[in-house]
């Protein structure tokens, strides 16, 4: 039963890519600027460009296109970057790790520093002290995520130089990764000046990803926490004695947290979706950074690699929220 | 002698929302050890508040402002928080009204049977475990094995109830309060769980107080019975002096006013306008 419901998910995953797929490709085509003209100098003789377009296999027809590409992708080959003259999906086995770092480390900032929040707000409850943190919370709500990261630029970047402005690893530190996540791997083989130098790179553009992401974790899991501090079980509980800190982590937490879970899921999303400018405003090595560029070279294969990337991620993140959904409500785990 | 219980001595309370309107009027009452007292009433009379009083859950909208509620002789009005938290966890305990809302639903029913065990009495999981098994046997649940392991979505009403009650008595405490316990549930299953409370008390030697407006309830399991309007105490005394030879005028309407199993075709008699004018002139409610 279980393994049916997996494979009907993975079966509607497949299709949800395929539509990805196609409509990426149709509008890349549709969409004006020649890829060829990018390349190729001024001036260049009619038959040199038809020969590169023959090359690239542009000349075909759109259907006859689009089935080239996907007989190749289903092979596992991406074709190859126009701009880069590389193979699109080397580029993405070194670039989505680096993204992938970040945006994790944004989302466990966010869920951290989010639940944090809420859960101080609901121990405040009816004090001084709530509509305060609500402020501050609805303040950061409204920022959003390039404004966090062009301020944390000019503050800790500028007006009080602790962290490196750009990149994500010192050259002193370039040393011999046997795999493309530099942060997790340094760790694991305990490099913690290179991990350290590592973080130093992340921690703003992580601010300016998970900001945004804590403030709405914090006013959707206050909420759910207060209508859950109201019912009778905490009643109950609370009449057994215990804390107030427990009653919210222990009682009100597992009934409020769905969907905070369901919503962290979207908003994920959402925020990688938002590593494409912050790793710009950053100059971060990630797909987002390289999804500007290909998009201003008009690099149709690396572009419908990264597209399809991404498309990938995003099911893959509501997959993981929907099971974690059914695992923390006990109501849905039958039929 | 030693003190009672439970005594609640000219407690006075006025709801701070509108404008100071007084809730309990100089109640007093006492409760002995091992004794089932029943607090009567309609909606408003202030029987509720005198519970959440003695469990210190008295919402932020009532003040107290003048009175004792005194525990084995011991104050709770004036005893710092924490010592009344200890002693209400360990001594005190209730028995809620409705058993939909009363278990968190996302916690299995061991886990919420045993944590009061593990965190009052320091009983390890297996002890505490084992405590469990025999509480939920004492309160006829046939299987308790899978009770323990379901989540309350899985359990009926009664059963819940059950495991309420239960819950409530796993401390072995001097006083369980019961909050109109039965008014959620089936007429079938309401006399059983009357009768489980009334069984419970008895082998367990505690008191009860049963918040309820049915007096057919008070006469079933209540060993007396205080009978309040408008926050203040109407009538008091043993259960079957009060019921077979009630003095106040109010109660001997009430009691015409139920239901006559013996003469079912009589009809329900109201109770009479010029009573409740007599009974707001006494009470000074103009």
């Amino acid at each position: 039963m279980i393994a049916f419901s997996i494979l009907k998910r993975l079966a509607m995953a497949a299709i949800t890519l395929f539509g990805v797929a196609v409509i990426v490709f149709v509008l890349l085509r549709v969409v004006p600027g020649d890829p060829i003209a990018m390349m190729i100098s001024p001036g260049a003789s009619p038959e040199s460009i038809a020969a590169l377009r023959a090359q690239y296999g542009l000349d075909a027809s759109l259907p006859m296109q689009f089935l080239v590409w996907l007989k190749a992708v289903a092979t596992g080959d991406f074709g190859t970057s126009i701009s880069l003259r590389r193979d699109v999906l080397g580029l993405l086995a070194e670039r989505l790790p680096a993204t992938l770092e970040l945006a994790f480390a944004a989302l466990v900032l966010a869920i951290l520093l989010g639940g944090a929040v809420a859960v101080a707000g609901t121990l405040l409850r009816r004090t001084p002290g709530e509509p305060v943190l609500d402020t501050i919370n609805g303040l950061f709500l409204a920022v959003p995520d390039f404004v966090w990261a062009l301020a944390l630029v000019l503050l800790l970047g500028v007006a009080f130089p602790v962290f490196p402005l750009s990149g994500r690893i010192d050259p002193v530190h370039q040393v011999d990764f046997a795999t493309p996540f530099y942060l997790l791997e340094s760790l694991l083989r305990l490099r913690f000046s290179t991990a350290a130098d590592i973080a130093a790179h992340m921690v703003m553009p992580v601010l300016a990803l998970g900001l945004p992401l804590a403030a709405i974790i914090a006013r959707v899991l206050k909420g759910a926490l207060m209508e859950a501090m109201v019912q009778d079980y905490i009643l109950l509980a609370r009449l057994k004695g215990m804390s107030s800190l427990r009653l919210v982590l222990q009682e009100a937490l597992r009934n409020a947290i769905g969907p905070t879970i369901a919503l962290t899921g979207v908003q994920f999303t959402f925020l990688i979706g938002g590593t494409v400018i912050v790793e710009r405003i950053f100059a971060y090595p990630g797909i987002g950074n390289m999804a500007i560029d290909a998009v201003i070279n008009r690099d149709l294969p690396l572009i419908q690699g990264l597209v399809l990337a991404f498309g990938a991620l995003f099911i893959l993140i509501n997959l993981l929220v929907d099971m974690l959904v059914v695992a923390f409500n006990p109501r849905l785990r039958h039929g | 002698m030693t003190a009672p219980l439970l005594s609640i001595e000219n407690l006075n309370a006025i709801s701070t929302r509108e404008n100071g309107a007084p809730i309990l009027r100089d109640v007093s009452l006492t409760l002995e050890r091992g004794e089932v007292l029943g607090l009567v009433g309609e909606s408003g009379a202030g029987k509720s508040t005198i519970a959440k009083a003695l469990l210190g859950i008295l919402p932020r909208t009532v003040q107290v402002t003048g009175g004792a509620i005194r525990f084995e002789g011991r104050d709770l009005m004036t005893m710092p928080s924490r010592a009344l938290r200890d002693l209400i966890g360990t001594h005190i305990a209730l028995i809620p009204q409705d058993p939909q809302t009363a278990l968190n639903p996302g916690r299995r029913i061991e886990a919420q049977l045993t944590d009061a065990l593990r965190l009052r009495r320091g009983l390890s999981s297996k002890e505490a475990r084992a405590r469990a098994l025999k509480l939920l046997q004492e309160v006829h649940i046939r299987d308790p094995e899978r009770v323990l392991r379901a989540y309350p979505h899985e359990l009926s009403g009664g059963m819940r109830q059950r495991v309420l009650i239960a819950s409530a008595f796993a401390l072995e405490p001097k006083l369980v309060v019961a909050d109109e316990p039965t008014t959620a549930l089936d007429v079938t299953v309401q006399k059983q769980i009357l009768r489980l409370i009334r069984d419970m008390q008895r082998t367990h030697g505690t008191a009860v107080i049963f918040v309820t407006h049915d007096l057919g309830v008070v006469a079933q399991i209540c060993d007396s019975v205080t009978l309040l309007y408008a926050g203040k105490v109407i009538e008091a005394g043993r259960t079957a002096d009060v019921l077979t030879a009630p003095r106040h005028a109010y109660t001997k309407a009430l009691l015409a006013a139920g239901p006559r199993y013996d003469r079912p075709d009589s009809g329900l008699e109201p109770v009479p306008p010029s009573v409740f004018e007599a009974l707001r002139a006494e009470i000074g409610l103009g």
